[in-house]
């Protein structure tokens, strides 16, 4: 019987192995030696440079604005989505999906040909006379960006623990006395502190490592760490200092685990 | 008489299904009303229109010479006891109980004395700092109901508090509810299922079904004289026999005449006829007003149940003497236990259809 687990577990062992830890170890043993393969940290020293502190910087800053901007547009529409019958409810979640199933590079072009200064926006506007959006290659568009194709991550967790929540727990609040709004923050908030933070991470990870969305909506003028790390890789060849730069970035993932790990005592998250 | 509640031609209607139609109910001060019927009969939802969680489509809820119909739950003088305890997860025990105290700003030595007080009404102190799923469901019961009365409402609604417990713990919770309520000398009104808690500890009986009130009474009113079939199977166990009211006092029962004191139904009239199990006599067959045969017995303890087929009916027949399957028998009952019920004559009255 147990052999028999065990043997079905063989696939993803192997698959673990040859995709995740190797790699891994590839990583780390790169990250670690210079060009000639001896042991150094000057990789990751490297991110002590003006120019990598800077795009790692502007990378935290960015995904922290695009995970707020998610959290507060996703949480009221969790609560809505909550409080429809199914018939409504499965037509909004359909219509919220549908853009996830168009590929992630098509959506994120779409907004390219979209924002361009002679784009769909901009000639609609400029057609009705009126002043022209120009958001193109700055910061505000790389926002949009990871807001669009990262906010149904920061909706389904959220909406799950809220689904969750007894009525009657509700109701009870409203019962004793409290107002919505005292319900809301005593009662509603804190019970799905599991799903907020499930749903930041979700979100908050995949927008500190993008690179596709900077290049294409950023422009070569802005840089963030996936941007410095993907060209060390494929421009200049330096797999060394892209590897040291992306155990960096690892080590900063693996503080907001960790900090999730602990506001999430009850162990109640939903990830996906 | 003072009416605290009264409800006035509640209709209430979800996804085109009437859930009540045009109920009137009034409650009386520090009564303890119990709402009984089986489940979609519309008792909860009656009880949520008290606690203001729903709203009724038409009819006005009057709540001490008020009219509360659209008042919010938060601004009623009532305060509710979830079927499944509804505690909040987040809060340990004290918080819990402390909730409905905090909003009203009440100062901190006040709030901890309650807290100690109705912990030690609920026989749970020392659990303050206890998370609520640490637990059993009888104390966690136990919790909702404190978390209840500190706010000290004028009335308790209590939504099948004790469904979800085991039977020992059930019987238990009825003395416990019964002595709070004695204690606490506030009304409380209480929905169930349950027939034998409805009778233990009410002192009125509404008996509901399909959105209409069958019958309205104290326990023994209802027990005793059902008012039509439905009530009377409801509760507790019977024989409902198709009947015709010869004459005052007289009834004929499957081509038998027995005497019984009902006047004023009529002659010749179709009537329904209800006999307890525990009033069917069993006699020598030839001391019998009429002959049967046991068909089945169980022994239950503190009675046999028997099964006895005459006239082609199967009575049911509680008693402690016992008669082995196959011995004839007459059947013998007591003017004064045949209870005569009119046959629907309404949609009301005809709501008939149990699932026990």
């Amino acid at each position: 019987m147990s052999n028999g687990k065990k043997l079905l577990a063989c696939p993803y062992v192997i698959w673990s192995a040859v995709f995740i830890i190797i790699p891994l170890c590839m990583v780390f043993y790169y990250g670690l030696t210079d060009k000639s393969g001896a042991f150094t940290m000057a990789n990751i020293a490297a991110i002590a440079t003006a120019e990598h502190a800077k795009a790692l910087w502007l990378s935290i800053l960015l995904s922290l604005i695009s995970t707020v901007i998610c959290f507060l547009l996703a949480y009221p529409l969790a609560m809505i989505l909550c409080n429809l019958n199914v018939n409504q409810h499965s037509f909004i979640v359909l219509v919220f999906i549908l853009p996830m199933w168009m590929n992630f590079l098509l959506r994120t072009l779409a907004w390219q040909t979209l924002l361009e200064k002679t784009g769909v926006i901009n000639n609609i506007l400029g057609f009705l006379h009126l002043p022209t959006l120009n958001i193109i290659n700055t910061p505000y568009a790389i926002i949009l960006g990871m807001v669009y194709n990262f906010l149904p991550f920061m909706v389904l967790p959220l909406y799950n623990v809220l689904v969750k929540i007894d009525k009657n727990v509700i109701n009870a609040a409203r019962d004793l006395g409290a107002n919505s709004i005292q319900t809301f923050f005593k009662v509603i908030l804190p019970l799905s502190v599991p799903g907020i933070i499930s749903g930041i991470t979700m979100v908050f990870v995949p927008a500190l490592t993008t690179f596709v969305i900077s290049t294409l909506l950023g422009g070569s003028k802005i840089l963030l760490i996936g941007n410095v790390i993907e060209q060390e890789f494929t421009q200049t060849g330096n797999w060394n200092l892209g590897s040291g730069l992306s155990i960096v970035l690892m080590l900063f993932i693996i503080i907001n685990m960790v900090a999730t790990a602990i506001f999430d005592k009850e162990g109640t998250g939903t990830a996906l | 008489m003072n009416k605290l509640i009264d409800l006035q031609h509640i209709t209430k209607t979800f996804d085109s299904n009437t859930v009540l139609d045009d109920m009137n109910l009034y409650i009386r001060e520090n009564e303890f009303l119990t709402l009984l019927g089986p489940s979609g009969c519309g008792k909860t939802t009656t009880l949520r229109i008290i606690g203001g969680f729903e709203n009724p489509d038409s009819g006005s809820v009057i709540f001490d010479g008020q009219d509360i119909t659209s008042l919010a739950p938060n601004k009623r003088q009532v305060n509710t006891v979830f079927q499944k305890y509804a505690l909040f997860p987040h809060m340990d025990i004290a918080e819990n109980i402390a909730f409905g105290l905090k909003i009203k700003n009440k100062s901190k030595s006040y709030i901890d004395d309650k807290i100690k007080y109705a912990l030690k009404l609920v026989n749970l102190d020392g659990y303050e700092r206890r998370m609520p799923d640490s637990l059993s469901g009888g104390q966690q019961q136990r919790i909702a109901i404190a978390r209840a009365i500190v706010n000290e409402p004028k009335v308790l609604l209590l939504d099948e508090p004790l469904g979800a417990l085991d039977l020992k713990l059930r019987q238990d919770m009825q003395y416990e509810l019964i002595r709070l309520k004695n204690e606490l000398g506030i009304t409380f009104i209480y929905v169930t299922h349950d027939q034998e808690e409805a009778l233990t500890m009410s002192d009125t009986i509404v008996v509901m079904n399909q959105g209409y009130i069958q019958q309205i009474g104290t326990p023994e009113d209802i027990y005793n004289e059902p008012e039509n079939a439905f009530v009377a199977d409801f509760i507790g166990d019977s024989n409902i026999l198709d009947s015709i009211m010869i004459r005052d006092e007289l009834v004929e029962i499957l081509g038998a005449r027995f005497a019984c004191v009902d006047t004023g139904f009529g002659e010749n009239t179709p009537v329904d006829v209800v006999i307890r199990p525990e009033d069917v006599e069993l006699v020598e067959p030839e001391n019998g007003t009429i002959e049967g045969v046991v068909t089945h017995i169980i022994f239950k303890g503190v009675h046999y149940e028997m099964e006895v087929t005459a006239n082609g009916f199967e009575w049911l027949v509680h008693s402690t003497r016992m008669f082995a399957v196959g011995t004839k028998v007459g059947i013998h009952v007591d003017p004064f236990n045949i209870q005569i019920m009119h046959k629907p004559e309404s949609e009301d009255e005809e709501a008939v259809g149990v699932n026990e």
